[in-house]
């Protein structure tokens, strides 16, 4: 226990979601340890005894998700994120009313984490201080999302003489995000170069081509998923891998569908085996880039009958620069991103899913994805202040 | 307060066999919100009687369904069915699917409480909360698939083989012919009732307090189910049904071989769940209320074997043949035996004779243990092997034989095995779920870190599980977060997820109780002396070690105190009353 907490309080710092020394975790086996002093422990204590988990997390997150969290949780009791992967897995967000047990253990009753105004955020585990890692990390992105659409959304009311216009609170907390915002990364790192021609080489560059992605931040908390197809067999990392600890983490597929082994398999392996079958395509990386992810939310359609339901049917052919945007949910059924993404990517170098991320694809090796991960990324990013600007 | 105007019905069916009576019981709201329904409903109508002989008449026999069964939320065809187990003594249920849970609630009923032994052989047929009381005596000794032609027309059934009435220990209830209410010989009980089956049929609907809640939870938990590659990806159960498990646990040096004294089996490649689905063609088929459908049916009405069928109808038998793989699991539907505890006791025999079994001895002494002409065999591993002066070959936990896991693979599994109440079972903590199938993460198979509290808390969720009622594998993908809701929009009853923990963990101690009545302690809570000592196949990178003896005590020792129990193992009347739970010293 001891060292799975060492190992998440150093990822929520390496990952830009926390200041050294802030993470307070905590995990219970038959005894409760905390990785630190602090005053907080009793209160976090006590709800040990009012939930049954073994794990806990409470952190003031580093800038400028402390300003997003802060100003997103001062106004409302819940937050209801969009996002595809939030909405799926954490559903909405409650928000506690001060740092006291009963106040937290209202919240987390009902969901994995709550979010303390001003204070941070508290997310558990059951079976791993590694769950409440992933419900930290997808709670800071999904704010990131909301804070910036919605702040888009304000801007194109008030411009259209409709109530909603950023107040000075909000204008101030856009500044103050804004500023704190990680700096443009131009320039993609250079890869192994393919075509990979043996088992070895493929595990090998999946492990660095992870490990950027993530260093580029590029995913939240692990979230994405990558795989290189060779001799017709698919290697893709498992579900619920994290990009930056794939060794031991992949599993090769055979393509002709003789065995299960990868049952264990991402979620997106079907996605993934279609789009290498109909095509001469052997890398895929999948990521979930911010402002890609935000500004393919973003449509300008008024009168629509998706409205709401956008991520599942949208009607329109619509591009996130020159790269489709489909809808999509995760995994297989019937209104799941494998129906939607891979007939997309036909002569396509990638696909955007609608409030979910972007898949990449490159012949060789993983030189091309990245750098298109990453140029998505940049244009989205541009593009949306291109549109703050246009509207402030 | 719970009312029993939605979800619940508010009405248990007691039927005395030998009076040949039924009236309806109305039991205590106060009671729904304390163990929900299902499991947990049995257990409160079994423990006052645990102690008594198995065939003993006053023995009850319980079937619940709960809250949720016969609703739109997902998965909740199901019930369970409980009674104490002929084959190792402990409490033994069973949660079982088809569709005579859900029958049960449209017949206006939340279980049967079937008490007495009924002079004649005889049948009871259940229509809209009236009862039949029916001769069976033209049905003794016929198979489970001719007595489902019988009983075409009435409705769901639970019915027993001829392997009960030959009081075969590890004889199975059968339900709606395919779907087996398994581990522990259950169906000992309808044969020592002499009762021969049960149909139930119903016209009514369950009372929803939220219908639109109700909708956008099912809403949350498909999607999660959708997301889920063990559920619905390409290789999962959806696909390949529980087979697809049989690839994976090979490839992690965790697959029962020998009798477990090896840990990898040379020709599991061809022996999977794609060689099955080439071979046989198989649809898919589920029980009613369920959108994984996770059971493999052939056109011609063949079940195809679940993983463990596979797996120890091949691996640890020695078999390589597939067609004697689904045969065997065929003829032990039919007879009405449980398929792990069937090839179990095989492979035990096998490994006390010195040779393996070829190919139609399996089946032939599979036929002879359900016909009655092998009572040694019929009598289960444990019990065969001490009378064999082997008892070291028996691969059980409490007499209740393993099933395809092997627990030098998986460490919490090992722990699962011994803390489970029921006996050797993998389903009361499902730790495959995160040291195999990486869900919800990943945790460390080789390690004892956090696997005590892993386990009673899975323990927790799983007893909530078959007493809402839910199928295990959809937490998966879903959570008690999500089914808390449904629970919610389907009773009116505003519980969380961790509220319907504190039930779950009230369920389970009950049965911690229940089991102590009969004289289990710590030194039952223990594995076969093999897993201690024999290292497993080690191969392709992985390391398959013997159990390290001191860390497992140490990690039992860990779950004792977070279960609340003393380092015996036993319940305490401080933790039982603080569960709200009735004390008797």
């Amino acid at each position: 226990m001891e060292r799975l907490i060492a190992k998440y309080e150093k990822k929520l710092v390496d990952a830009g979601l926390a200041e050294p020394g802030a993470p307070l975790l905590a995990g219970l086996d038959a005894e409760l340890i905390f990785n630190r002093r602090d005053p907080a422990t009793s209160e976090l204590a006590k709800i040990f005894d009012g939930l049954h988990i073994n794990s806990l997390l409470y952190c003031r997150p580093a800038e400028p998700y402390r300003t997003i969290v802060d100003y997103l949780s001062a106004r409302g009791q819940t937050i209801t994120p969009e996002d595809c992967e939030t909405r799926t897995f954490q559903h909405d967000i409650p928000v506690a009313g001060r740092f006291a047990a009963e106040d937290i253990l209202a919240g987390l009753r009902r969901r994995k984490s709550v979010i303390i105004p001003g204070a941070g955020v508290i997310a558990h585990g059951v079976v791993s201080p590694e769950q409440a890692f992933v419900t930290y990390s997808s709670v800071l992105f999904a704010c990131f999302v909301k804070f910036f659409g919605d702040y888009l959304t304000a801007l194109e009311a008030g411009r259209s003489g409709r109530p909603g216009r950023p107040d000075a609170a909000f204008a101030a907390a856009f500044d103050r995000a804004v500023a704190h915002l990680d700096p443009v990364r131009p320039a993609p790192p250079l890869l192994a170069k393919g075509p990979f021609t043996s088992a070895a080489q493929v595990y090998e560059a999946l492990d660095q081509a992870g490990k950027a992605t993530v260093d580029f931040r590029l995913v939240d908390s692990f979230f994405g998923n990558i795989s290189y197809c060779l001799d017709d067999v698919l290697y893709i990392s498992q579900t619920g891998s994290s990009l930056d600890e794939l060794p031991g983490h992949v599993d090769p597929c055979p393509l002709d569908g003789s065995s299960c082994a990868g049952l264990t398999a991402s979620s997106e392996f079907s996605a993934h085996a279609q789009v290498v079958l109909t095509s001469k395509v052997r890398a895929i990386l999948h990521g979930h880039p911010k402002f890609s992810v935000l500004m393919s939310m973003r449509c300008a359609k008024k009168e629509c009958e998706a409205r709401g339901a956008c991520h599942l049917k949208c009607p329109d052919q619509r591009r996130l620069g020159d790269v489709p945007v489909v809808p999509g949910e995760v995994g297989s059924g019937p209104t799941g991103l494998c129906n939607t993404m891979p007939a997309a990517m036909r002569g396509q170098r990638a696909v955007m899913v609608h409030g979910h991320g972007l898949f990449a694809v490159g012949e060789t090796d993983f030189n091309e994805p990245f750098a298109t991960l990453l140029a998505v990324e940049n244009a989205s990013r541009e593009a949306y202040f291109r549109a703050v600007a246009e509207l402030s | 307060m719970p009312t029993p105007h939605y979800g619940w019905t508010g009405k248990v069916l007691r039927i005395d066999l030998a009076a040949r009576t039924a009236e309806i019981a109305g039991p205590d709201p106060e009671l729904y919100r304390a163990v929900i329904g299902g499991k947990g409903l049995a257990g409160y109508y079994l423990r006052e009687h645990v102690t008594k002989s198995c065939d003993d008449p006053a023995m009850p026999l319980c079937l619940f369904t709960g809250p949720l069964t016969a609703t739109l939320s997902p998965t909740s065809g199901r019930m369970t069915i409980m009674s104490r187990s002929p084959l190792t003594g402990t409490v033994g249920d069973a949660s079982v699917g088809g569709g005579l849970g859900t029958r049960l609630k449209q017949a206006g009923l939340d279980g049967i409480v079937v008490t007495g032994k009924s002079a004649t052989p005889a049948g009871i047929e259940i229509v809209d909360g009236s009862v039949r009381f029916c001769d069976a005596g033209a049905l003794t000794g016929l198979g489970v698939h001719e007595l489902a032609g019988r009983l075409a027309g009435k409705g769901s059934f639970a019915a027993i083989g001829p392997a009960a009435e030959n009081r075969v220990a590890f004889a199975n209830i059968m339900v709606d012919e395919h779907y087996a209410a398994g581990r522990g010989g259950l169906g000992l009980l309808f044969a020592a009732k002499n009762l021969k089956y049960i149909t139930v049929k119903g016209s009514g609907r369950v009372a929803v307090h939220d219908p639109e809640a109700l909708g956008a939870a099912r809403r949350d938990i498909l999607r999660l189910t959708m997301a889920s590659p063990v559920l619905s990806g390409e290789h999962g159960f959806s696909c390949y049904g529980t087979g697809s498990l049989y690839d994976l646990m090979d490839s992690r040096r965790m697959m029962p071989t020998d009798n477990f004294r090896k840990t990898h089996f040379e020709q599991a490649g061809s022996l999977n769940a794609y060689a099955f689905k080439e071979k046989y063609l198989p649809r898919r088929a589920g029980c009613k209320g369920c959108h994984i459908l996770c059971k493999r049916v052939t056109e011609g009405g063949v079940a195809m074997p679940e993983y463990e069928a596979m797996s120890h109808f091949t691996a640890l038998c020695g078999n390589t043949d597939l067609a004697t793989v689904v045969a065997a699991n065929t003829l032990c539907n039919d007879l009405g035996l449980d398929t792990i505890s069937t090839a179990s006791t095989l492979a035990c025999h096998a490994e006390i004779r010195g040779d393996t079994l070829a190919k139609d001895e399996i089946l032939a002494l599979i036929t002879a243990i359900g016909r009655g002409e092998n009572p040694e065999l019929a009598q289960g591993a444990a019990r065969y092997a001490l009378a064999a002066k082997h008892p070291e070959a028996a691969m059980t936990v409490k007499g209740l034989e393993l099933p395809g896991y092997d627990p030098r693979g998986a460490y919490g599994l090992s722990l699962a095995y011994v803390t489970s109440t029921r006996g050797g079972c993998h389903l009361r903590a499902y730790p495959i779920s995160h040291e195999i199938l990486r869900k919800p993460v990943a945790t460390d198979r080789f390690s004892y870190s956090g696997k005590a509290r892993i386990v009673k808390i899975a323990e927790d969720v799983n007893a909530v599980a078959d007493s809402l009622t839910a199928c295990k594998f959809i937490f998966l993908a879903a959570g008690l977060e999500e089914y808390a809701k449904a629970f919610t929009a389907v009773t009116g009853l505003a519980l969380g997820a961790q509220d319907l923990l504190e039930c779950g963990e009230r369920i389970y101690y009950n049965e911690r109780i229940m089991n102590a009545f009969n004289g289990f302690c710590d030194r039952d809570d223990d594995l076969p002396g093999r897993f201690f000592t024999a290292d497993g196949s080690h191969g392709e990178g992985i390391t398959v070690n013997a159990l390290p003896r001191g860390e497992f005590l140490a990690a039992r020792a860990a779950y004792y105190r977070i279960r609340g129990l003393s380092p015996h193992g036993l319940p305490l009347a401080r933790k039982a009353k603080e569960l709200g739970l009735t004390w008797n010293d």
